[in-house]
């Protein structure tokens, strides 16, 4: 079985390019070039250089000992929390940001929904000097306003997306139509492995690092490079794609992604498409999608922002329906409880959407000596407010 | 013959004219299709509704959000179409279903145009519907049930990609504007006028249309002097909103 995307952009039955006319030459552009791109020397090299001095990799593979002797298991806390901007999303944009300049782009454009992919876009192209509109949606601009405020002061500009339900998936369409009408200068940086064909596979590899160094750490420190388990949240599924992707051949590792449930699986609420959604096509790919009969795309829900995607990455849909990788799924009330206890016992206070794969450590039955790596895909920074409120 | 061909054959400067179904209301399909043939506009183009309308600007966004509330669906259009015996059946103006891809992969292609056909719809406008997945996959369902595919180029679409989709096509060619969703009111400019020339030096064997951004009477014979005709969505939704007839929408426009 083939993990990895094929040569038309296709992960089994999903993925592809579902694009209007509009959008073909520039994504043609991005199709033809990107690996060329990506894979010279110079790019590597530059890449190399700014994760390493500016966001601050390698990220620590930490043995959570209190945690571990909690669930009986090793337990390994992938720290992308402790990069520069608060989580993994710097490790995409920071890779997009070169690809464009490649390409001659000097405007960028990108969605956002928490905030997170925004402000590591809007970083990047302050450390650039290149010009960002950030797309959000208007509901969404009200409930994080630090990380809007953060954004404003990197220098971008924030667009409220006010159309349909004014979440990140209405700011992901008006990012597509802002494509549409700037494809010259323009490069749109996608923040997760979603979107038309060549994206999916793009973002994949530049979150791959994290897969890359887990390896190399366990590697060094215990001569076995694989890890028995690696869970991560999935909501379109960028660091779950990362964490998972130098281990994708290895059947021995039991790939584990947390979806949000919400209030509930069936409730109405619920962010978890794998259960939820059909086969079907949003931003340009084909994918599994939370819709209703005839069609439409549903508003999903989970109280972590960064997880409420009504689709999912086609590189997941593939790996759910071949079985490679497990899909489970974490209430609000889970996720929040796996955060006060990581607080607790580890001292480290996780983003919500990370508190989503910490909670299935309380279903994981692993043996004692088994080795389990959670990506802590980011800190609970930004969701203090909400940690707050339900602080009891 | 497919009575697209039979319009390109007989007739120049062809007016389309773009609405959304189940806007401004659930049942107004038949009103606007009577009174927009009966007008003397040459062509339709029906637009289903869809959540995420990635290819439009506000107004269409608008009309498509306001037509689902109302409770439109394709089932329902068809049924619409079947049952209400518009005027246009009758009549020699093409009829043609403009929509986004996910609402018919979830109705079924074939089941889809099977429908159409018996709807009376002689083409169908699907932007997202990529060509080569077109090709590979749905032409053969398209031919059984005589519809046509229309394929949109823009001001980017290589000359290259352009004669590929001339080749491919069999109804008409739509040439959208400019770089831009629909709705833009930015006129027909000198940068628009080379581009039109620059198609239509190329001699294509397709007849040609032109939309997005045509919304008066000078933007439509303007486009006219370079295509075999323009189509007219957004302006047409706005002055419908307002209430105002059909007819006189036309009656500003030929």
């Amino acid at each position: 079985m083939r993990y990895q995307v094929n040569k038309k952009g296709y992960y089994g039955n999903f993925g592809g390019a579902f694009i209007p006319e509009m959008l073909v030459p520039n994504v043609e552009e991005l199709r033809n070039h990107y690996l060329k791109i990506i894979s010279s020397k110079g790019f590597q090299k530059e890449l190399g250089s700014l994760l390493r001095n500016y966001a601050g990799r390698p990220t620590p593979l930490y043995f959570a000992k209190r945690l571990s002797e909690r669930y009986k298991a090793k337990i390994f806390l992938k720290r992308e929390d402790l990069l520069h901007t608060g989580a993994h999303k710097i490790n995409n944009t920071l890779g997009q940001i070169l690809v464009a300049k490649k390409l001659g782009k000097t405007r960028i454009i990108a969605e956002t929904g928490a905030g997170q992919h925004g402000v590591a876009t809007a970083t990047v192209c302050a450390l650039m000097g290149l010009e960002c509109i950030v797309y959000m949606g208007e509901v969404d601009i009200e409930r994080q306003a630090p990380n809007v405020a953060r954004m404003k002061m990197l220098g971008a500009k924030v667009i409220p997306a006010k159309s349909g339900s004014r979440t990140l998936k209405d700011a992901t369409n008006e990012a597509i139509r802002d494509w549409i009408n700037n494809p010259v200068d323009t490069h749109y940086i996608i923040g997760s492995v979603v979107g038309p064909h060549p994206y999916p596979d793009m973002v994949a590899r530049f979150q791959s690092v994290i897969s890359k160094e887990i390896k190399k750490e366990l590697k060094s420190k215990f001569k076995k490079e694989n890890p028995d388990y690696v869970i991560a949240c999935v909501g379109g599924g960028s660091n779950a794609a990362g964490a998972f992707y130098h281990f994708l051949d290895n059947k021995k590792v039991k790939l584990i992604a947390v979806e949000a449930a919400g209030k509930g699986i069936h409730s109405g609420h619920s962010a978890a498409t794998m259960v939820l959604g059909k086969p079907g096509i949003i931003h340009g790919s084909k994918t599994l999608l939370m819709q209703t009969d005839d069609g439409q795309i549903t508003e999903p829900y989970s109280i972590s922002a960064g997880l409420d995607y009504p689709g999912v990455g086609p590189v997941h849909a593939h790996l759910f329906k071949t079985g490679r990788a497990k899909f489970v799924s974490a209430t609000d009330e889970e996720a929040l409880k796996a955060a006060y206890l990581l607080a607790k016992l580890e001292g480290i206070i996780p983003a919500l959407e990370s508190a989503h794969a910490l909670a299935y450590l309380e279903k994981l039955k692993a043996k004692k000596n088994e080795i389990v790596v959670v990506n802590l895909s980011g800190r609970g920074d930004k969701d203090m407010a909400t940690y707050i409120n339900k602080m009891e | 013959m497919n009575p697209i061909s039979t319009l390109f054959k007989e007739k120049k400067n062809i007016l389309s004219i773009y609405f959304t179904a189940g806007f401004p209301n659930l049942n107004s399909t038949k009103s606007i299709l009577d009174a927009l043939v009966g007008s003397g506009a040459d062509m339709i183009e029906i637009g289903i509704p869809f959540s995420d309308p990635l290819a439009d600007g506000p107004v269409i966004q608008h009309s498509s959000e306001v037509a689902l509330k109302n409770g439109m669906t394709i089932q329902l259009l068809f049924h619409q179409l079947d049952k209400l015996k518009v005027k246009s059946r009758k009549s020699k103006v093409p009829l043609i279903l403009m929509g986004y891809l996910n609402p018919v992969l979830q109705f079924g292609m074939e089941h889809f145009c099977r429908e159409a056909r018996k709807a009376g719809i002689s083409g169908v406008i699907l932007p997202d519907l990529p060509m080569d997945v077109y090709l590979s996959e749905y032409k053969p369902v398209f031919e059984k049930y005589k519809l046509k595919n229309i394929f949109l180029i823009t001001p980017q679409t290589s000359e290259k990609r352009i004669r590929e989709i001339d080749k491919r096509s069999d109804g008409f060619i739509y040439m959208v504007s400019s770089s831009s969703t629909t709705g833009a009111q930015n006129g027909v400019n000198k940068e628009k006028e080379k581009y039109f020339n620059r198609i239509r030096r190329m001699k294509l064997k397709s007849p040609v249309m032109i939309g997005f951004g045509i919304s008066d009477r000078t933007g439509f014979s303007k486009a006219c002097k370079f295509a075999n005709g323009a189509i007219i969505g957004s302006a047409f939704i706005s002055h419908i909103e307002k209430g105002e007839p059909v007819n006189k929408f036309i009656k500003q426009i030929i």
